[in-house]
């Protein structure tokens, strides 16, 4: 069990409205990222989940049930904060053994689970020591172990893989989708990485401003985003946006179109522009181009297209990709 | 080669500073030694002889002996045992977010700034005094006999005078310890189901432990020679009730003008605070390591 719905939720900072309202459901058993950038107010209404932050308005329901003015303990929750919140004095053990121990457990029954969270998360090697000995990845395994222990009906994520390396990252992204997919409970993610919300997410929630701009599921919100906003957050590298004579064409006040979604080529197309900078990542190439009459592009193509600074280069939008949207930001439909 | 010079150089620049306190502190050790040994009286200076021990047997057969080290050992603890449970409860308080923050921290640190004689007549004259200070008032208030503090518990008045002096100290330290608690660790207690209680004892206790262990150590080095406070109050008695080994020290030496027997009394007030810090490092001196 693990449904969380937010009814009209609203949080004030002062002068601030730092999220006007919000209405949002989350299905039992769901991995759900909140993405957006810095501020957006993300981690806030993660914390307003958590209990560690009231509500000014709105009510929260877990399981059908009102939990608005409930403590953090008796929500049922279980959260992983971004600098882990580890107790330092503490050995991995008690660290782990923590809630157990708050919840007034037997000693027999905290030690059986304690060592089957170790095993499920490669820690029992590690179980005497202070978190002070361990490696960043470690630690994030001993906070995730923290909050399994408590078969809560739902695991909040509050950016746990920021103070990671891009390698470990890449591994622990996987490690967090398969304990999902073991232990089929609600997960709420928050992270401002979209690539993280692509790769694991159920469902994303993209945020902006306390507002949500879109729900959907990646590939969703990656075919047909329903504003500029979201167009731009999704995908990488970011979606080019023309503006004028080309838009008009197409009857809209903007086009959008992916990197991906452009052929190049060396001898014709619609565009001509010059490379400016060309990243070689092997399997692709990203071409920042400066397109004439339209401007900077960023175009995505095959490792072995050659190409260098100054070079002068064709391109052609796909057509039947490309993105519309009208004066306000709004998607038109094809 | 380089960092050899640097280190080279580091120690010279460093040895006429390292030389003085070693002077500092081993000539008047060394003069006191040899004190502790001569026959030597101000009321007959020219007449000094060596006396073996002596000194050290006349200190030792004084009736005030025992009693001044076990005074001693109970102002240290009590002073510590109030500070650091006072301090602890003042600085959770301060460390709530309140109106006037700043002004009322200024007032709890204020004390520190009184100087110790200041703040003994202070609370001699008007606070403990049994016919017009401030608790003789509250205990006629409510129809009770005022307490004589300084005849009827001379030791504990002078642990109270000392401890309120010493408050602020371990005030300030711990609070500024408690405010580098990390806050997303006070959350996540609270979201593991830890209560007020729980999280205090399992939470702030540990984190606090190397900054309550300097207090510690700190305040013991100055409440083993406590003196201007008892001067100024009790004078030492009734009889030697407040009379603690620096006191008894004083009253050898300038009251009774026995120079040798006063070195004697120092060379033992130098033994009981290393017995006192070897017992306090084996205690709380591990916190300090981690």
């Amino acid at each position: 069990m693990g449904s969380i719905t937010l009814q009209k939720v609203s949080k004030v900072f002062g002068e601030a409205k730092v999220i006007p309202s919000i209405d949002l459901e989350i299905n039992n058993g769901e991995f759900v990222v909140f993405v957006g950038p810095s501020g957006c107010g993300k981690s806030t209404l993660l914390r307003l989940i958590a209990g560690l932050e009231d509500v000014s308005g709105g009510h929260i329901l877990i399981d059908g049930k009102d939990v608005t003015d409930a403590a953090p303990a008796e929500r049922g929750l279980a959260m992983v904060f971004q600098s882990y919140a580890l107790y330092p004095h503490m050995s991995v053990r008690n660290n782990i053994a923590f809630p157990l121990k708050m919840a007034k457990l037997d000693k027999a029954i905290i030690d059986k689970k304690v060592t089957d969270a170790a095993r499920v998360l490669n820690l029992t090697d590690y179980l005497e020591r202070r978190p002070s000995q361990l490696s960043g990845g470690q630690r994030q395994r001993v906070a995730i172990g923290r909050a399994i222990v408590r078969e809560p009906s739902a695991f909040l994520f509050d950016e746990p893989l920021s103070n990671l390396d891009a390698a470990l990252r890449g591994t622990m992204r996987l490690e967090i989708s398969d304990l999902h997919h073991q232990l089929k409970t609600t997960m709420v993610y928050v992270t401002h990485d979209q690539v993280e919300a692509m790769t694991m997410a159920d469902k994303i929630v993209v945020l902006n401003r306390g507002n949500i701009e879109q729900v959907g599921s990646p590939l969703e919100l990656y075919k047909s985003p329903r504003n500029l906003f979201v167009a731009g957050f999704i995908g990488s590298p970011h979606m080019n946006f023309v503006n004028g004579a080309y838009a008009q064409s197409k009857s809209a006040k903007t086009a959008g179109i992916r990197p991906e979604h452009l052929n190049l080529s060396k001898d014709s197309g619609l565009w001509t522009g010059t490379v400016k900078v060309a990243e070689h990542l092997g399997a692709d190439t990203f071409l920042h181009l400066d397109v004439d009459g339209i401007g900077p592009i960023t175009a995505r193509v095959g490792g072995e297209f050659g190409a260098q600074y100054g070079d002068r280069v064709y391109l052609t939008p796909d057509e039947a990709k490309l993105h519309r949207f009208d004066d306000k930001g709004i998607a038109l439909k094809a | 080669m380089a960092t050899q010079n640097t280190k080279t150089l580091a120690r010279l620049m460093m040895a006429p500073s390292v030389l003085l306190l070693l002077v500092w502190m081993i000539v008047p050790l060394a003069m006191t030694l040899w004190f502790s040994f001569q026959n030597y009286n101000l009321l007959d200076p020219s007449n000094v002889s060596f006396t073996g021990l002596f000194n050290y047997q006349f200190f030792y057969t004084d009736p005030a002996f025992f009693q001044s080290i076990w005074n001693t050992l109970v102002i240290v603890g009590g002073v510590l045992l109030i500070t650091v449970i006072g301090g602890i409860a003042i600085a959770l308080l301060l460390d709530q977010p309140i109106f006037g923050q700043g002004i009322v921290r200024i007032l709890i640190i204020s004390p520190f700034f009184v100087m110790p004689p200041v703040a003994a007549l202070v609370w001699k004259n008007m606070i403990m005094n049994p016919s017009y200070g401030v608790f003789a008032d509250i205990s006629k208030f409510f129809g009770l006999r005022p307490i004589d503090w300084f005849a009827q518990y001379p030791l504990f008045s002078i642990v109270i005078i000392v401890a309120w002096q010493w408050l602020p100290f371990a005030t300030l330290i711990l609070l500024t310890a408690l405010q580098s608690l990390d806050g997303e660790q006070k959350e996540a207690a609270e979201m593991d189901g830890a209560n007020f209680l729980n999280r205090f004892i399992y939470l702030v206790v540990p984190h606090l432990a190397r900054s309550i262990t300097v207090v510690i150590l700190i305040q013991t080095i100055f409440l083993l020679g406590v003196y201007a406070e008892i001067l100024v109050t009790t004078n030492g008695g009734p009889g030697y009730a407040s009379t603690n080994l620096a006191f008894l020290i004083y009253r050898t030496a300038l009251l009774g003008y026995d120079v040798g027997g006063a070195s004697a009394g120092g060379i033992i007030a130098v033994v009981l605070a290393n017995i006192v810090a070897f017992f306090l490092m084996r205690a709380v001196g591990k916190n300090l390591d981690r």
